[in-house]
């Protein structure tokens, strides 16, 4: 750094003049803050504050964790993966061409044994792995409009691939719409129908504002590809709950979307007996499927997960407290001890 | 003894006469006669206020009388004489008027001198004596000069105070103050007459001796003196720049003076600024030899080109020699070099020999320079060690050196705007510069580091997000987050409270910061800035993005996530995430910033609160606009335990690393100003012990400023003291 200090003949008599009191200032408005000098807190991480702030998330966490834990624990479930036990025997090298030939016979039956009481509502879902219902071009076809409101019928520039078939527009158009899930359960329980309840398992805010009551399905599953499910041209959009739960993708490539509601309890060692139409084509990308009974809890269904990681971060909050505490106490801190500075360490560095 | 009464000092600081700040209770208000030398006391003052050309100039409306003076320092003295009791107010052709202060009868006397002689000041004389004739018709010599050629003219019974003079003006040069040394003699009748009529003689030659002839016989008369003490005057710099220029040697600051003034002049500003000090070893590279002259009134310009340059060439040879054995006794060294002999030594094949002959002397002082030699050692400096530079100037002769450094400072004042327009930034005086840089400097190196090394970490925090989800959508570039949230991460939730990081942060109050100017070294050695930080702030980042990406989708996998056995779709994970997002962006700068005003708490909160509301309002507004995010919050995620329950598991997760990690380096790896920070939370800061202990953690000692001029002082003495 170089500098030039003010030329000496200033001295003496000559310029005195900072010495003469300053009337014509142009200091600013003293302000507490243009001056930066607001009050202010200033913490800083002593060990006290480490200590009681490790301590605070370990008394915070491990009761959230058991508590959460023994929610998890509560749900009852049951999974039951059947893509490969559904496809018969002889079907099993080939199962594309077994779930695309319209002559073969899809049905299965499975049985499902309750391992515990289960209360209700027990809920229904289907789970489908390696499905990427999050691919940017699936999420992206779709057209709001049109399953809002009638008068958008025809606005399918999203849609594409499944835009129009024969010349028509689809409704409800796009691949989403176009891939609609259409394996079927019947559930029974000591030959009785066990009644799946498909009201009100989508968000109410889908049915009263994205998919419109007075939109029908229209030249659905017309085209050369049947992708999925064919809705009931008389049924409004808005009832089509299936449908509604569907579009709403997944983020996820394993996910599981609700099918219906059982709404009785179901004690421990009953035996359901599922019949299902086995119809969805995962085969041809290697998909699973699951059909999943499960409760719920104030949390929701069956995950460990988060009662485990409320507790492995508060006991290693704890553990932190402890050893902090310990070593505060058998090495307290030293004032005086410059060699930690970079600059005393590499003495070159400058 | 009474050597107190002797000396004289005037300095200018805070004075309420101009010229005048001497307060010494022995010696002011008329206290003097109550010493037990008075009677040279009064000689002394007597004489300063005879012995000079300055003319009294009177305010005819207040009756106030100021002095013109050839030199400042004239002034002063007549000033000083003045506020002491000797007023000086009318010069006739003939005499010089006194009010004198009588200590007998205590009582202002006028009193008149007959001015017989003036023995002018002259540069090779280095005195000036005046001949008068007082009331009683003694005949006085009144003679004051540089130590140097006084202390040899003494009479043999005037030698009283010899030594303590002498003691006293190394002590005076030391500090930076001018010295005279003050003796007079009272000369006989025929004496004078024959010097009269020789002086007369000289002063009416037309011949080209008539100068040496003067000198001659003024020579002859100026002798066998008696002492009768010393003056020394304070140059007048402006304010605070020693204590200023202390600071910055303090802080590690490699101080260069470049200045057109002559030699002489430039090494008094030294002194005056403890840039030099007395003991310090100093290498002269000059090219005004006697050999040199010679040469150069040959005419003969070639020749003399080659000579200066190997004398040069050989004087920087010299000086490293003397820089090599004085740093094995780590001694300081100083260099000055004029401005004849800096053209050949910023010549190509010399200037890296120069340099690092420059770097290896405490203090470096080029006098005589150009404006455009100032902008070359700039550059010199600044390309080839890298350092960054600051340059500071008032004239317009500093415009390039402004110009050419990292950073050019003009002060504003006397001598013109155009080094305030070519500044980056103006002062007002040179003593602010102190806080501008080891205060705004430390503050906004810190602040900008924060910022962007934040910048880094919440960007990469928030794009890993996007980036790993990308691994579960087949990298088709579908984002996990709506459209509006992607957009309005940095402009709403997470810019604010970064901006008043960068603009409000303060890890260490401005009063510390002074305090402690080490604490400058950290910009200087770029602790908060270095690679290692920026990567570990990145980590970081990282690291927050992996625990919030990977512990959401976890929580929130196929399962229900709430009651109602509904399961998290792509909005609610997304709403979720995004959640985790904003709260940890948010409380990470909570935990890294220092200093918390109501600002802070506004921004940072406010950021949060923000986004609470955003998501309200948004996901109010019709489907058509809101898309995914429509009813996301109140109908699905606000009544589910889980997603509060997410929100608080990622925030605890993803900050404990770091406030782990932090925790430890507070504790046991405290950086500089993390260590002020202690001191200050202990209560210590106004412990001098403590402060001491933090504050010696320099490099290397510092070499130059007052401080160092202090110990190098005490070590003389305790050297002196184990002599003995």
């Amino acid at each position: 750094m170089s500098s030039n200090t003010p030329s000496s003949s200033a001295g003496g008599v000559g310029s005195a003049d900072s010495a003469a009191p300053r009337r014509n200032s142009k200091r600013p408005k003293y302000s507490k803050f243009t001056q930066q000098e607001l009050p202010a807190c200033k913490p800083i991480l002593t060990p006290r504050w480490v200590i009681s702030a490790f301590m605070l998330v370990s008394i915070v966490f491990i009761p959230i964790g058991v508590v959460s834990l023994f929610a998890s624990r509560d749900v009852v479930e049951i999974v039951d993966r059947y893509e490969t036990a559904c496809v018969p025997e002889n079907f099993r090298n080939d199962k594309v061409s077994f779930i695309q030939s319209p002559s073969t016979n899809k049905s299965c039956t499975r049985r499902l044994t309750v391992p515990k009481r289960m209360k209700q509502p027990i809920y229904v879902y289907y789970q489908l792995d390696n499905f990427y219902q999050n691919h940017r071009r699936y999420v992206k076809s779709r057209s709001d409009s049109q399953l809002k409101d009638n008068s958008s019928w025809d606005d399918i520039s999203s849609c594409k691939p499944e835009d129009d078939a024969n010349g028509l527009p689809i409704v409800p158009c796009g691949l989403i719409a176009w891939s609609l899930f259409n394996d079927t359960y019947n559930f029974s329980l000591n030959n009785q129908q066990l009644v799946v309840n498909k009201r009100g398992i989508s968000w109410k805010s889908d049915r009263d504002s994205k998919f419109g009551s007075d939109v029908f399905p229209r030249n659905f599953q017309n085209g050369s590809l049947i992708g999925g499910k064919s809705l009931d041209p008389t049924v409004r959009l808005s009832e089509q709950e299936d449908l509604i739960v569907w579009m709403r993708t997944a983020a996820l490539p394993t996910f599981r979307k609700l099918y219906g509601k059982i709404e009785r309890d179901l004690q421990p060692n009953e035996v359901i007996h599922v019949t299902l139409e086995n119809n969805y084509n995962t085969y041809s990308f290697n998909g699973k499927k699951r059909l999943v009974l499960s409760t719920t809890s104030w949390l929701g269904g069956k995950n460990d997960f988060l009662g485990i990681a409320y507790l492995t971060v508060g006991g290693l909050c704890f553990f932190l407290a402890l050893s902090f505490t310990v070593v505060y106490l058998v090495k307290p801190r030293r004032l005086g001890d410059p060699s930690y500075l970079s600059w005393n360490r590499n003495p070159g560095g400058h | 003894m009474e050597a107190e009464g002797q000396i004289e000092e005037f300095k200018e600081e805070k004075l309420s006469v101009k010229g005048f700040n001497f307060v010494d209770e022995r010696i002011t208000n008329g206290n003097w006669i109550n010493e037990p030398r008075a009677d040279v006391i009064q000689k002394f003052l007597r004489l300063l206020a005879t012995c000079h050309t300055a003319i009294p100039e009177v305010d005819e409306e207040t009756g106030s009388i100021s002095y013109e003076a050839e030199s400042p320092d004239e002034a002063a003295f007549v000033v000083a004489a003045r506020q002491l009791g000797f007023e000086f107010y009318e010069r006739t052709q003939a005499s010089i008027l006194l009010y004198e202060f009588d200590p007998v009868s205590g009582k202002k006397v006028e009193r008149s001198y007959n001015l017989l002689n003036i023995l002018d000041f002259s540069s090779s004389r280095k005195r000036m004596s005046v001949i008068v004739r007082d009331k009683e018709g003694k005949l006085l010599l009144l003679c004051k000069g540089a130590d140097s050629v006084m202390f040899e003219r003494l009479a043999k019974h005037g030698q009283e105070f010899a030594e303590q003079t002498k003691e006293h003006i190394a002590e005076y040069a030391d500090a930076g103050l001018r010295t005279l040394v003050v003796a007079y003699r009272e000369i006989d009748e025929e004496e004078y007459v024959e010097f009269n009529e020789q002086f007369t003689e000289a002063k009416n030659r037309v011949s080209a001796d008539r100068e040496e002839r003067m000198r001659e016989v003024a020579g002859h008369i100026e002798r066998d003196l008696i002492l009768l003490g010393a003056t020394a005057v304070e140059d007048k710099l402006q304010n605070g720049v020693p204590e200023c220029i202390d600071k910055l040697a303090q802080a590690g600051i490699k101080i260069w003076v470049l200045t057109g003034d002559k030699m002489e002049t430039a090494i008094n500003i030294g002194f005056a600024c403890s840039l030099l000090r007395q003991g310090m070893k100093q290498i002269v590279i000059n090219s005004e030899t006697p050999e040199n002259n010679a040469l150069e009134k040959s005419g003969d310009k070639s020749a003399s080109a080659v000579a200066f340059k190997a004398s040069v060439l050989q004087q920087i040879a010299e000086g490293k020699q003397l820089l090599s054995s004085s740093t094995e006794n780590s001694e300081a060294v100083a260099l000055i070099v004029d401005g004849k002999s800096l053209i050949y030594a910023l010549e190509d094949d010399v200037r890296d020999v120069f340099l690092e002959l420059a770097i290896g002397c405490a203090s470096v002082i080029c006098c005589r320079s150009s404006p455009k030699q100032k902008a070359l050692v700039t550059r010199l400096v600044k390309t080839k060690t890298g350092s960054t530079t600051l340059a500071i100037g008032d004239g317009a002769n500093d415009v390039g050196m402004l110009q050419e450094a990292d950073i050019g400072v003009g002060i504003s004042g006397v001598e013109g705007m155009q080094a305030v327009m070519s500044s980056d930034i103006a002062i007002a005086q040179f003593r602010f510069l102190e806080r501008l840089l080891l205060v705004h400097g430390h503050w906004c190196y810190r602040r900008i580091s924060s910022m962007i090394c934040y910048f880094f970490y919440k960007n990469i925090a928030f794009g890993f997000t996007i980036f790993f989800y990308e691994i579960y959508a087949s990298f088709s570039g579908q984002a996990i987050y709506n459209d509006w949230f992607l957009s309005l991460y940095n402009v709403f939730f997470t810019s604010l409270p970064v901006i008043a990081l960068g603009v409000f942060d303060q890890d260490v109050s401005s009063r510390l910061c002074l305090k402690f100017p080490l604490l400058y070294q950290e910009g200087i050695q770029n602790v908060l800035f270095s690679w290692i930080r920026i990567l570990a702030w990145s980590f970081n980042g990282v690291l927050s993005a992996t625990i919030i990406f990977f512990f959401c989708i976890r929580a929130m996998q196929h399962q229900a996530f709430r009651k109602g056995g509904e399961v998290a779709g792509l909005e609610v994970l997304g709403t979720t995430m995004y959640t985790c997002v904003v709260w940890v962006v948010n409380c990470q700068m909570a935990l890294s910033i220092s200093y918390f005003t109501y600002i802070q708490h506004l921004f940072i909160w406010g950021g949060i609160v923000c986004w609470y509301i955003f998501l309200i309002a948004y996901g109010a507004m019709d489907p058509d606009i809101s898309t995914t995010a429509y009813h996301v919050f109140i109908e699905a995620c606000a009544p589910a335990g889980s997603y509060w329950l997410v929100t608080l598991l990622v925030l605890i997760a993803s900050l404990l690393p770091y406030f782990a990690y932090s925790g430890i380096q507070m504790q046991f790896f405290p950086l500089y100003h993390q260590m002020i920070q202690w001191i200050r939370s202990d209560g210590h800061s106004d412990d001098p012990e403590y402060c001491r202990m933090v504050r010696q953690r320099s490099l290397r000692p510092t070499t130059v400023g007052f401080t160092a001029r202090f110990e190098a002082k005490s070590k003389r003495s305790k050297e002196r003291g184990r002599d003995h």
